[in-house]
């Protein structure tokens, strides 16, 4: 049973993520060990492996990148481990840039500006490159899944940027 | 996880951080980066008339691993032509900083930063 079908959902990139937290409530409930307490061992067992399960099905499917992953991951391709580079330098340069503007930000007289500047640029990047995702993992084109998986690397760079940006937020606001 | 001496070594003591004008006839540059971890790298070259490496220098953003690793092959092709250069595996450099297994994507970020830069110094000989 692959994780949507846990989830009661279809294979798809669309997820209601509404309605993802309370199917995921329900099932924790479900599978909650205690309520196997008094069960066998084997029962107890299975409501471990199950309930670990949910949790592990819960953390891919709710957020984008890893839930494009794993949809790639159900159609054969592996791309969490996978040891190639990628060499586009003109992706790279930009994000060499980022980071390089991120490093110096101390230096800035307004680094929580700067960064809040550079936060939306990235998000807005990521957003275009969701939208592009959504639509490559509905296509039946041929290289469809290639192009999908080559925007996947591309986000694995934008969203470390934008966690990395988020830690020098709060080093810098804890003053 | 515990790093080996010589990733802590280079990772304190970064050997040759920084960069040539990209520009210049005699520099070639090689950018790479691991999707796994979101790592990018940043090797140049300085290479003289007979494809000899005379100097390198890195920036890489990572973790301790990859700047080692970069750290240390900038040491290594230095003096070496540009075939010797492009010999260097990742195993060699993975054996040398002792990397685990978890961290092997990290040399072989480094051996393809190598790769990069030669073939860019191909790509401008013609």
């Amino acid at each position: 049973m692959n994780y949507f079908e846990l989830f009661n959902m279809p294979v798809s990139f669309d997820v209601d993520l509404s309605v993802l937290p309370q199917t995921y409530q329900q099932l924790q409930r479900l599978t909650h060990p205690d309520k196997f307490a008094s069960g066998s061992e084997q029962q107890k067992l299975v409501a471990i492996q199950k309930n670990a399960q949910v949790n592990d099905a819960y953390s891919v499917l709710k957020s984008p990148l890893s839930r494009a992953e794993y949809i790639l991951s159900l159609r054969g391709i592996d791309l969490q481990h996978e040891q190639q580079t990628i060499k586009d330098t003109s992706f790279l340069m930009q994000q060499m840039e980022w980071r390089e503007e991120l490093a110096e930000v101390d230096q800035q007289s307004d680094p929580l500006n700067v960064l809040s500047a550079l936060e939306d640029e990235i998000s807005q990047t990521i957003k275009s490159d969701l939208a592009q995702l959504k639509a490559f993992l509905a296509s039946e084109e041929v290289d469809a899944e290639k192009q999908a998986a080559d925007i996947i690397r591309q986000l694995k760079f934008l969203y470390k940027m934008l966690s990395e940006i988020e830690l020098k937020e709060d080093s810098l606001s804890d003053f | 996880m515990a790093y080996s001496e010589k990733v802590i070594d280079h990772y304190e003591n970064p050997r040759n951080v920084g960069g040539f004008d990209k520009n210049d006839p005699t520099i070639a540059t090689g950018m790479v980066g691991a999707p796994a971890c979101g790592d990018v790298m940043k090797l140049q070259l300085k290479i003289d008339a007979n494809g000899i490496i005379e100097d390198a220098k890195f920036k890489t953003y990572g973790c301790g691993s990859a700047i080692a690793s970069s750290s240390l092959v900038t040491e290594w092709v230095k003096g070496k032509s540009i075939d010797e250069a492009t010999a260097i595996s990742n195993m060699d450099i993975a054996e040398e900083l002792a990397l685990p297994p978890v961290k092997i994507h990290c040399s072989i970020l480094a051996e393809d930063a190598i790769k990069a830069a030669v073939e860019d110094y191909k790509s401008r000989q013609k």
